[in-house]
C-alpha cells in the first residue's frame, strides 16, 4: 500500500504520521503543499499541526493550497483520505466532510488521553476493528464539532458519525465531552465513507512503550 | 478603493469568547450588557475604482475564504 502525507507550513505531526505509516508497512511519501501533483497513493493523510498559524480560521488557508485541488479530486474519485486534528479542520474547510470545528467550549487547549467509541465498522477505515472503545490522544484548541440541524440529520441518516467521545465503558454523555462537540462527535465521514476526519491522533498510539497501541488499528 | 467587511457568528452558534468578554465586562462594573458576540473586521484595498465591482469582488472573497457560511454571516459595511 502506498500513502502520502501532505506537509503544510505549520504542520507538526507529519513526521509522526510518516513513522506510523512506515511501521505498519505503507510505502509513504511526504508531499509539500505547494506541489500540484499527488504521487500514486492508496491513502492521503492530512496531518495535525497549526497550518498557516491557524490564521483566519483553523485549516482555512491550507484548504485553499495548490495540492488540495488534487486531494479533492482524489477524494471525489473514491480515494481514501484521512485528516487528523488540523487535517480534520482542513477537511471541513475544503468541504470534503460536513460541519465545522469551533473553539473548545471552555476556551482551553486540551491535551490528554480520551476514549472514543466506534459505532460504524462498515467502512474501509474501521473494518478490521475488534473492539468498540479505543484510547486515543487529543491535543487541540478548536475541536468543538458543530453543524446545522439539517446537516446533523443528514449525517445521522447516512451513518456518517465515525467516533464519539465516551468514557472507558463506551458511555457517551455531556460530562465526558471534552470540547463541547455536538453529540460528542470526535470524527466524521463523508457520505461515501472514503474520507475520514477526526480530532484524536491515532499516530500517537502505535507503541506500547510510548502511550498505547490503539492507533495501530488504522495502519 | 477600500472595501470593509464584517464577519459575525450566526445567531445559534456558541461564542465562548464573547461570553467571557461579557462576564469580564460585568466584573468591571459594566452591568447593563445583555450579550457580547465577537466577530472579525477586514479592510481590503482592491485595484478597482468602480464601487459596485469592488463590492462584488469582496463579496466573492467573503463567500470563498473570509467567512465560513456554516457558522458565519458577512456584511459589506462601507466603500470609499
Amino acid at each position: 500500500m502506498k500513502s502520502s502525507v501532505i506537509t503544510f507550513p505549520g504542520s507538526n505531526c507529519d513526521r509522526d504520521m510518516d513513522v506510523a505509516l512506515t511501521k505498519f508497512g505503507f510505502k509513504n511519501k511526504m508531499v509539500w503543499h505547494n506541489d500540484q501533483e499527488l504521487p500514486k497513493s492508496d491513502l492521503i493523510v492530512l496531518p495535525g499541526g497549526f497550518s498557516y498559524g491557524d490564521y483566519l480560521r483553523c485549516g482555512s488557508m491550507a484548504s485553499k493550497s495548490k495540492i488540495m485541488h488534487s486531494v479533492i479530486n482524489f477524494a471525489k474519485s473514491g480515494g481514501l483520505v484521512m485528516g487528523i486534528c488540523n487535517g480534520f479542520q482542513i477537511l471541513v474547510e475544503s468541504g470534503l466532510v460536513p460541519g465545522v470545528l469551533l473553539r473548545n467550549k471552555y476556551l482551553q487547549f486540551i491535551c490528554k488521553n480520551v476514549h472514543v467509541k466506534v459505532d460504524n465498522i462498515d467502512n474501509t477505515f474501521f473494518k478490521n476493528l475488534d473492539k468498540k472503545v479505543l484510547e486515543f490522544h487529543i491535543a487541540h484548541n478548536e475541536g468543538n464539532y458543530f453543524c446545522t440541524n439539517d446537516q446533523l440529520k443528514e449525517i445521522e441518516d447516512n451513518n456518517q458519525i465515525a467516533i464519539y467521545y465516551c468514557d472507558q465503558n463506551g458511555n457517551t454523555n455531556d460530562q465526558i465531552n471534552p470540547n463541547g462537540s455536538i453529540k460528542n462527535i470526535a470524527g466524521i465521514f463523508n457520505k461515501e465513507k472514503n474520507v475520514l476526519g477526526m480530532m484524536p491522533h491515532p499516530e500517537r498510539m502505535i507503541d506500547q512503550s510510548l502511550s498505547g497501541e490503539d492507533g495501530s488499528i488504522f495502519f | 478603493m477600500k472595501v470593509s467587511a464584517v464577519i459575525t457568528l450566526k445567531k445559534d452558534v456558541l461564542d465562548p469568547q464573547g461570553k467571557v468578554i461579557h462576564e469580564t465586562l460585568g466584573g468591571m462594573g459594566f452591568n447593563s450588557v445583555n450579550e457580547v458576540r465577537q466577530g472579525k473586521y477586514f479592510e481590503i484595498d482592491v485595484k478597482e475604482n468602480d464601487p459596485k465591482k469592488a463590492k462584488d469582488l469582496v463579496e466573492e472573497m467573503c463567500k470563498r475564504l473570509l467567512a465560513n457560511l456554516v457558522i458565519e454571516n458577512y456584511k459589506i459595511i462601507e466603500t470609499k
